[in-house]
C-alpha cells in the first residue's frame, strides 16, 4: 500500500533520506531550510536504521563531514539554504575533484549577501556553472513541488553514486515551505558494511585489506601532465551525464506558438499563466528543465524550431535565461521575466510580460 | 675481515623499517620531524595489528602528501578540516581506528573551529598536531604559532606580538575540553624523546580501542628549512625557544 502525507517540503527530504537508506546527515541551521534538521532529530532515525544525524559546528563543517562521510562509500547529504551553501563550496569542489558521490540540498532564498530569508532562484549560475574553483559541474535536479522533493533525494543519491559525482537538489523557499501531498517512497535499508565493499570498495576508504592497493580520497595531483590527464576524465564524465541523464517536462507544447522556459516554482507560476493566457488565446506552452545539469539543450532547440518567441521566468535576475539563448542560438527571440529578492511574480504578471516582452516586443 | 654481504643475514636483523611505511621516497627535508613521528605512528599500526583497520586524515601543509608513506586507507581534506572528515568516519565506522594529521597553520589557525568542535565532542579519534611554529610547505610564513620575535617570510623583522598577538597555545586549550580523554605534548629530537613520543602514540591508539573519546598529541617539531638551521642547530633552536613555550609533557591523562 503505498503511504500518502501532506507534507512540507522539507520535512519531506528528511523523510525521503531515511527511507532511501541514507547513512548520515550533517547540516546547520539556516532558514528556510531549519526544518530538514529538526525533523530528523524530532525523528530519530538512528534508532530504526542507524542513519547518524549531526548537528555541524559550521556549514564549512558540515560540507567535510559530508566529504569524509563519502569517502567512506556511505550515503551521506546535508541541506543548507544559499548564505550556507556558498560557505560550502570549498567543499563541494573538493568532493568533486576527489569524485566523492554526495547529495546537496538548496532551499534558495534571495542574495546577494544576507539577502533575505524568502524564497528566490538566484543560486543557478552558482549551483550549474561551479560554485566553487576548478572545472567542475555537479548533478542539479530542480524539484517544482513536494513529491519531487520526495522523488529526488533517491534519485540525487542514485545519479551521485553512478558518475561518483556530487548531486544537488536546487530548490526553493516555496517549494521548501509548502506543503503538498506526497507519495512517501518505499523503505530501502541501508547498505551494510560489506554491501558498501562490494559496491564502492574499489575507491572507498573501509580499512586498507591485504588483498587491495590503499585507497586515498583526495583532489590532489602536483604533476600538472596527470592533473591534465584527470581533468579530461572528468570531462569525459560529465559529456556522458550530458548524454544520458537530460530530464524535462514539456507542458502544453504540442500547439505552443509561444514558450515559456521555468524550472522549480517558477514553473508552477508558468502553469497558471498558460491557462491565463489561453484563454486570451495566446498558444503558450512549457518546458520545465528537471535537471539544469545536464540541460535539456537539445529540447530547447527543437521547440525553437516551432516556436515564434520564447520567455524565461526565474526568480532571478537572468541566469538559466543564458542557457536558454546558447540553446536557441538566435533562432528565435528569447526574453527573460523575472522578480527577485524574495519576491514571487503572479501568473497575470508572467502573462503581460510575454505579451510585453515577446509577442508586441 | 669478514665481507658485508656475510653480515647481511637474517639472524643478524635488530631492526627493520615497518611493512606499514611504504617504500616511497620522503618529501620532507632532512632533518624534519615529519618522517619520524610518522615511523612511529606506522610501527605503531603495525605493533597493535590495525591496519586494516585505519584510517588516516592528511592535512593541507607539508604532510599533505602524508598519504605516499602509510600503507593504510586515507582521506585527503581541505585546509584544516581533517577533524570534520574524521568525524564522519568516527561516526560511520565506530569500530575503525581514525587519526588526524595536522600542522599548525592547519590545526592553530584556519581549522580551529573544526578541531575545537571536534574535541569538545569528544570524537574517539587521534589527533596528531605537529607544530614547528611555521608555514613550511608554502615557504616559511608566520604561523599562530611562531613564537615572539621570531622572524619569518611574512614576519621578516620578527613576529610583533602587538599586531599579531601571541602565539597561540591551542593544546592547553584542548586539554580544558572534556571531550579530550590524553591531551600530551612530545618532540622527537633524541632517542629517549623518540621512545617516549611511541609510548604516547601507542596510548592514543588503544584510547580509541577503549572508546575514550578524543586524544590529542602535539609534537614540537623542527622546520630547519624555514628556520633556516641546520638539523642539529634546528634540535638546539626548539630545545632553547619552542619547549618554554611548548612545555613537553603530558596535559591530561584521565
Amino acid at each position: 500500500m503505498a503511504e500518502y502525507k501532506l507534507m512540507k517540503g522539507n520535512e519531506v527530504i528528511a523523510e525521503a533520506a531515511i527511507r532511501c537508506g541514507c547513512d548520515a546527515y550533517f547540516g546547520y541551521p539556516i532558514t528556510p531550510q531549519s526544518e530538514i534538521l529538526e525533523t530528523l532529530t524530532l525523528r530519530q532515525p538512528w534508532l530504526e536504521t542507524g542513519m547518524v544525524v549531526l548537528q555541524a559546528e559550521s556549514e564549512v563543517a558540515a560540507i567535510n563531514m559530508v566529504y569524509g562521510g563519502a569517502a567512506c562509500g556511505k550515503k551521506v547529504m546535508t541541506s543548507s539554504s544559499s548564505p550556507g551553501i556558498s560557505l560550502k563550496q570549498e567543499g563541494i569542489t573538493y568532493l568533486a575533484g576527489a569524485e566523492l558521490p554526495c547529495l546537496v540540498v538548496n532551499v534558495v532564498r534571495g542574495g546577494p549577501g544576507l539577502g533575505t530569508i524568502q524564497p528566490a532562484q538566484s543560486d543557478y549560475f552558482q549551483a550549474v556553472k561551479g560554485g566553487g574553483h576548478g572545472d567542475y559541474k555537479l548533478i542539479v535536479l530542480a524539484p517544482a513541488s513536494v513529491q519531487e522533493m520526495n522523488d529526488f533525494v533517491d534519485l540525487g543519491f542514485e545519479l551521485s553514486f553512478k558518475y561518483r559525482n556530487p548531486a544537488m537538489i536546487l530548490s526553493d523557499g516555496v517549494i521548501g515551505q509548502m506543503m503538498e501531498k506526497v507519495k512517501l517512497s518505499p523503505v530501502k535499508p541501508r547498505w551494510t558494511d560489506e554491501e558498501v565493499i562490494k559496491l564502492n570498495g574499489s575507491w572507498a576508504t573501509t580499512g586498507k585489506t591485504a588483498d587491495r592497493p590503499r585507497n586515498v580520497a583526495t583532489s590532489l595531483e602536483l604533476d600538472s601532465a596527470r592533473q591534465e590527464q584527470f581533468n579530461h576524465k572528468l570531462q569525459a564524465k560529465y559529456k556522458e551525464i550530458q548524454e544520458k541523464e537530460v530530464r524535462f517536462e514539456k507542458i502544453a507544447c504540442d500547439d505552443a506558438e509561444y514558450l515559456f522556459v521555468a524550472y522549480g516554482s517558477s514553473s508552477r507560476i508558468c502553469q497558471k499563466a498558460i491557462d491565463l493566457a489561453r484563454e486570451k488565446g495566446i498558444k503558450v506552452g512549457l518546458l520545465r528543465p528537471i535537471t539544469l545539469f545536464p540541460y535539456p539543450t537539445k529540447a530547447i532547440q527543437e521547440m525553437a524550431e516551432k516556436v515564434k518567441g520564447i520567455l524565461t521566468v526565474e526568480m532571478s535576475a537572468g541566469q538559466m535565461v543564458e542557457d536558454v539563448r546558447l540553446a536557441v542560438n538566435g533562432k528565435v527571440k528569447v526574453e527573460h521575466f523575472g522578480r527577485f529578492g524574495g519576491m514571487i511574480p503572479s501568473p497575470n504578471e508572467v502573462v503581460k510580460a510575454l505579451e510585453d516582452l515577446i509577442i508586441k516586443g | 675481515m669478514s665481507d658485508i654481504k656475510d653480515i647481511i643475514k637474517e639472524e643478524n636483523l635488530v631492526y627493520k623499517k615497518t611493512k606499514v611505511l611504504t617504500d616511497n621516497v620522503m618529501h620532507y627535508c632532512p632533518g624534519c620531524s615529519h618522517g619520524v613521528v610518522h615511523k612511529l605512528i606506522a610501527e605503531v599500526i603495525e605493533e597493535m595489528g590495525i591496519q586494516e583497520k585505519t584510517i588516516g586524515i592528511s592535512p593541507v601543509g607539508c604532510s599533505v602528501l602524508a598519504y605516499n608513506y602509510l600503507d593504510i586507507d586515507w582521506q585527503e581534506a581541505a585546509h584544516g578540516r581533517a577533524p570534520a572528515l574524521a568525524t564522519a568516519v568516527n561516526r560511520l565506522y565506530p569500530e575503525k581506528y581514525v587519526f588526524t594529521y595536522q600542522g599548525d597553520g592547519d590545526l592553530a589557525s584556519i581549522g580551529t573551529a573544526e578541531i575545537i568542535h571536534a574535541c569538545n565532542r569528544g570524537e574517539n579519534i587521534v589527533v596528531f598536531f605537529i607544530n614547528n611554529a611555521i608555514y613550511g610547505m608554502t615557504g616559511g610564513q608566520m604561523a599562530p604559532t611562531t613564537l615572539p620575535g621570531m622572524p619569518t617570510s611574512t614576519s621578516p623583522y620578527g613576529r610583533d606580538v602587538k599586531t599579531t598577538g601571541q602565539p597561540l597555545v591551542i593544546t592547553e586549550l584542548i586539554a580544558q575540553l572534556p571531550g579530550t580523554n590524553y591531551v600530551t605534548r612530545q618532540a622527537v629530537h633524541t632517542p629517549a624523546a623518540v621512545r617516549k613520543c611511541k609510548k604516547a602514540i601507542r596510548k592514543a591508539f588503544e584510547n580509541i580501542g577503549q572508546k575514550k573519546g578524543t586524544s590529542f598529541i602535539e609534537v614540537v617539531a623542527t622546520c630547519n628549512s624555514g628556520w633556516k638551521l641546520n638539523p642539529v642547530k634546528s634540535n638546539e633552536w626548539m630545545v632553547e625557544n619552542m619547549f618554554p613555550v611548548y612545555k613537553p609533557g603530558d596535559l591530561k591523562d584521565e
